[in-house]
């Protein structure tokens, strides 16, 4: 953008002259500022409204505000401490002071939130010491001797550490926590006990249904791709209206009809069982498992899938194949030796757009998944709304992010010159 | 149309700068213009109606009918009813990050309440002022029973109690002809007791039920709970009950679940069940053994504007009064919260039918007292976070 | 379905092969469509469950009602989630469609600077996944203090939408000849009637369908509404999803046929703007 400023202005050399030359110049300038002016708008509406987001959700990933903000005594008096051994008293005493003005607004409970999510156990600690020093009239003589009467804790390394470690106004921790590790309680980084091993799981998960679904896609969609686009134009339009309308249903609307076929005593359950194929106490679970997500996601994916798979295969002439049989061969062998790879760009663009819609998908595995078919970004929804980790989300939606615009930039070679095409 | 003098090549970008722009600034001004009207209206919805939080379904239902209905009858004040307090802590810390509170009254549970109001998140309310005096003409803190207001000390605190309810197992008469279950032992036995099992989706009652049904005396429950040990222990046992749970999150479902026959046996609060058989005729029993009771009731945001607080503040005193508690009672069966209440309704009967006699199905009657389990709210606010986050974790696993 | 006519040169084998495709492809477009007519039946149920009763497949009168349709036209929570569904919609496309199209007319004059760069950043809020940024608008939203407002939820839809505006008004304008509007000026029609009178009716399809597109957005969204969204911005999508989630009752496959059949009308109309496109354009189609 600073370049079209300069060209536009013109440089000095030119400034002088009004050459041709010069004039055209200054032309070309003109034109491309019009034309940049005219995509200024929304330039500046999706930076401030979407690109300083996406920013802001980066810096919170790793961003570590609370115990500077709420402890700042206990911050400078540990700047200049060693972690080698128990701080000297004036830390003990920035803690309690702290503590002290913390609990006058009651803002003590947020410090201990943001230290429990890093040491389990602490809320206690630190709910404890604000009540106990906050009730206190007058200051004790030793504020070490006192921290330690109200919790031995106070006289043992991990939470010195570990507020030393939350002095920083930036962390790691969060991706740390994102591939379930954690820092132990002399701050090595270790992982987390199992029963809490979660997101590799998840990260995993995700990868190989999104995979699955979209080799599912694949399986149905080409074939009907191929057959649409073999038929004569007007029919084939009819049956992409057929391709395209669900892709233009809501996604809600969707999914109502799937949870209405599906649930245990649904459309489908009703009929298994009314036509004796099981019995009445068996009814298979089809929703609310891996399964619900992988057939509604199948279903709502397709369309994506057989949309590039079309167009590939539209501009394929007939003759190619007619000659190849024509010539002698087979038409199974035609069609894999010259129908086939003719298609690849088209395989290439619909499997990776499947798989980037599908890695972030939240509302289909939210409503139909039950527990097993929970993905990744069901997870981030869950640290956003439920458990108020926002640190760990947005960690996760960075990790989300980044894996997706890879992806994307590969679907951008796969289709030529980065453009994106719809419908 | 004028001829136009200007270059050829920009004047047309002018002109489609001109229309353009116009109609840019044309849907800028209309939706500041809907903004401020909409601002306009959002400052006197603060109070002509009160933005409140509560379980949905039958217990929503009786609120409605025993506070809301009179409360606006007398003072012109409508509500706005939202079922979100199944995830109501979460939703109100966010609300306070993001500086924007929406909620003016909220139906919580006590553990949630008393760690709210130590972060600073509800607002003080002070016993004895802010609340009437019982009918007996006892102050407030006299009146409550020993409990039920908490949060702070004697004198303030964040958390008034409206009723007491138990969370306990019921099931469908129709999948067990040949006997019911009887305890949280043949809620675990899956093979006497065939079928799904409709749990709520939070550690709270699965822990202890998981612990009880392992042989833990009722009593030890929560100092078993409070080691590793036995934390391990529970989510062993609960592992059994894994892949026959159905997960829920508001009251309302587990009724509709047993219902449906979705489940054959689902925890929920006695009061649902309660209505399911009383109002729609469910053919549903209840497993008194192990049922859980605890305390339930109102917390205020802290942070509201003035006038929002002062309504918020009228309408909390108006729904814990004496009779209101009472009335509430007759429309669903859970224990009112002031022992003046209480002592009143010996003789109160269902809203829909006076046949049924509500004391015959309070959680905290002699009888019920004696089979169910105390829910411990200082242990779920020390340890909930913890456990919270371990359960979502295995039930995501 | 009349057999398409087979060339002579194939085997009684292929002649299987070419049914057993066939019936393969039919069943998918069914897998693709079927489950979304069950619900309208449904929707009629006199019952509130979410399965076919005796009666209803016996074409029973009685088994029919629309005490569903009924219901969705008086609970006031419905009611308020469909108007505030059109108020958000339509603002949030005009944003989008006049921002984009703007845009689109500076991609594609000759000689715009970073042409490349600039639409890969402007298409970007299609393809960052939506709960990512329901999450980042949530936090900075918060920040801003605009969650649970009108102008948050209208401003993400905006963001939405505008991609859609962008890439179709592109794609209309780079299959449009330069030479339309030269010829214009050289039969001496001022820029401005060139623009309005030839180059505008080229190109306004693809406005409609982009901004089309951008309503659908809008409509269907509910990530997005679900994080920065009050009780008061309630949309349609958001309450069938609380629906979907807690209390299902059978209202919701009144409203879901309902809005398929504003699918199908939209998808119609779309439909017919590409074939006038195409006609004006003189490309048969």
């Amino acid at each position: 953008m600073c370049a079209d400023v300069t060209a536009a202005t013109g440089g000095p050399a030119e400034a002088g002259s009004s050459s041709l030359k010069a004039r055209l110049r200054k032309a070309e300038a003109k034109k491309r500022r019009g034309a940049f002016m005219l995509t200024l708008p929304l330039l500046i509406f999706v930076t401030v409204m979407f690109l300083v987001p996406l920013v802001g959700m980066i810096w919170l990933s790793v961003a570590n505000t609370t115990i500077p903000e709420y402890m700042p005594k206990t911050v400078s008096a540990l700047s200049t401490w060693d972690g080698k051994e128990l701080p000297p008293e004036k830390a003990y005493a920035a803690v309690a002071e702290d503590l002290q003005a913390a609990f006058k607004v009651r803002k003590f409970g947020v410090i201990a939130k943001n230290l429990n999510e890093q040491m389990p156990g602490t809320l206690g600690l630190i709910n404890k010491t604000s009540f106990r020093t906050g009730r206190l009239k007058t200051a004790p003589a030793n504020w070490k001797d006192e921290l330690t009467k109200i919790d031995k804790k106070w006289g043992e390394m991990p939470i010195w550490t570990l507020l030393k470690r939350q002095s920083a106004s930036w962390t790691p921790d969060y991706y740390l926590a994102a591939v379930d590790m954690e820092r132990g309680p002399d701050g090595s980084i270790q992982a987390v006990p199992p029963y809490q091993r979660i997101y590799v799981k998840l990260f995993i998960r995700t990868a190989w249904m999104s995979t699955l679904i979209t080799v599912l896609t694949l399986l149905l969609g080409y074939p009907l791709a191929y057959w649409i686009s073999r038929m004569p134009d007007n029919k084939a339009n009819l049956m992409m209206i057929a391709v395209l309308l669900p892709f233009w249903t809501s996604l809600l609307v969707r999914i109502t009809s799937w949870i209405v076929l599906l649930q245990s005593h649904g459309v489908v359950n009703s009929i298994l069982v009314g036509s004796g194929a099981v019995s009445d106490a068996n009814r298979p679970q089809l929703i609310n498992n891996e399964l619900g997500t992988i057939i509604v996601m199948t279903q709502v994916l397709l369309p994506f899938m057989v949309l590039p798979l079309y167009s590939t295969m539209k501009s394929i002439p007939d003759s190619y194949m007619r000659a190849a049989i024509s010539m002698g061969a087979h038409p199974w062998r035609a069609f894999w030796r010259v129908f086939a790879p003719l298609t690849v760009s088209g395989i290439g663009a619909g499997v990776l757009l499947v798989f980037i819609l599908s890695i972030g998908y939240y509302i289909t595995p939210e409503l139909v998944g039950g527990q097993s078919g929970q993905f990744i970004s069901n997870r981030i929804a869950y640290n956003v709304q439920q458990s108020l980790n926002w640190g760990l989300a947005a960690a996760l939606g960075t990790i989300l992010t980044a894996v997706t615009l890879i992806l994307f930039l590969l679907y951008g070679m796969i289709t030529g010159k980065g453009k994106v095409t719809i419908g | 149309m004028t001829k136009d003098p200007e270059d050829r090549s920009t004047g047309v970008s002018r002109r489609e700068l001109l229309a353009l722009g116009g109609a840019t600034a044309g849907v800028v001004s209309l939706s500041s213009l809907a903004t401020l009207i909409g601002a306009k209206r959002a400052a006197a919805a603060g109070v002509d109606k009160l933005n409140l939080v509560s379980w949905g379904g039958a217990y929503q239902t009786s609120q409605i009918e025993a506070y809301q209905k009179p409360y606006t009858d007398k003072y012109k004040v409508g509500f706005n009813n939202i079922e979100k307090s199944g995830n109501g802590p979460a939703l109100l810390t966010a609300q306070e990050q993001s500086g924007n509170i929406s909620w003016d009254i909220v139906d919580m549970l006590q553990a949630d309440a008393n760690r709210l109001y130590e972060q600073g998140m509800l607002e003080e309310i002070v016993w004895n002022t802010d609340l009437d005096k019982g009918s007996d003409g006892k102050p407030a803190w006299e009146d409550f029973t020993k409990g039920s207001l908490s949060g702070g000390d004697d004198k303030s605190g964040g958390f008034v109690s409206t009723i007491s309810y138990n969370t306990m197992f019921g099931y469908n008469k129709e999948a067990f002809p040949n006997g019911a279950p009887q305890t949280i032992k043949d809620v675990y036995d899956f093979e006497k007791f065939p079928g799904k099992r409709g749990l709520e989706k939070i550690p709270a009652g699965n822990l202890e039920w998981a612990l009880y049904a392992d042989g833990v005396d009722k009593d030890k429950i929560y100092d078993v709970l409070a080691t590793p040990e036995g934390v391990d222990k529970a989510f062993k046992k609960l592992d059994e009950m894994k892949p026959h749970a159905v997960w829920w999150s508001q009251g309302a479902q587990p009724p509709q679940m047993l219902a449906q026959k979705e489940v054959t046996i689902a925890s929920a609060y006695n009061g649902r069940i309660f209505n399911a058989i009383a109002s729609d005729n469910q053919p549903f029993g209840f497993i008194w053994d192990g049922g859980l009771y605890e305390w339930d009731g109102w917390v205020i945001p802290a942070g509201l504007p003035k006038d929002r607080l002062e309504e918020a503040k009228r309408f909390l005193r108006f729904s814990t009064t004496t009779q209101a508690l009472i009335d509430q009672a007759k429309y669903i069966a859970y224990s009112p919260a002031r022992q003046s209440s209480f002592a009143q309704m010996g003789d109160l009967t269902f809203s829909k039918n006076d046949k049924i006699k509500m004391m015959d199905y309070m959680p905290t009657s002699p009888d019920h007292l004696k089979s169910s389990i105390a829910k411990s709210a200082s242990f779920w606010s020390n340890y909930g976070p913890q456990l919270s986050e371990r359960f979502s974790s295995w039930l995501a696993s | 379905m009349k057999p398409k006519k087979l060339p002579g040169y194939l085997s009684p084998a292929e002649h299987g092969w070419f049914y057993l495709f066939r019936f393969y492809g039919i069943v998918v477009l069914f897998f693709l469509v079927v489950p979304l007519l069950v619900i309208i039946p449904l929707s009629f149920n006199a019952t509130p469950y979410f399965t076919f009763t005796k009666g209803m497949l016996e074409l029973q009168p009685s088994a029919y009602s629309l005490q569903w349709y009924a219901n969705f036209f008086t609970d006031p929570q419905w009611l308020l989630a469909l108007k505030n569904s059109f108020i958000v919609a339509p603002v949030a496309t005009l944003i989008a469609t006049v921002l984009g199209t703007l845009a689109a007319l500076g991609l594609t004059r000759p000689g715009m600077p970073f042409k490349t760069l600039i639409t890969s950043l402007l298409v970007l809020p299609m393809i960052v996944p939506l709960i990512i940024t329901a999450t980042a608008l949530f936090f900075y939203f918060s920040y801003l203090h605009i969650v649970d407002s009108y102008v948050g939820v209208i401003i993400a839809h905006a963001i939405l939408g505008t991609p859609f505006v962008v890439i179709t008004v592109t794609a209309t304008l780079e299959g449009l000849s330069p030479q339309y509007y030269r010829a214009a000026l050289s039969l001496g029609a001022s820029p401005r009637t060139a623009f309005f009178k030839v180059v505008m009716p080229l190109v306004l399809p693809g406005i409609i369908s982009g901004a089309l597109f951008a309503f659908m957005t809008s409509f269907d969204e509910v990530v997005i509404v679900l994080f920065i969204a009050g009780p008061d911005q309630k949309t349609l999508p958001l309450q069938m999803w609380t629906n979907l989630r807690y209390t299902i009752d059978p209202t919701i496959l009144a409203v879901a046929s309902l809005i398929l059949l504003l699918a199908v009308v939209l998808l119609g109309s779309l439909e017919l703007f590409r074939r006038r496109s195409e006609k004006i354009r003189g490309v048969s189609g």
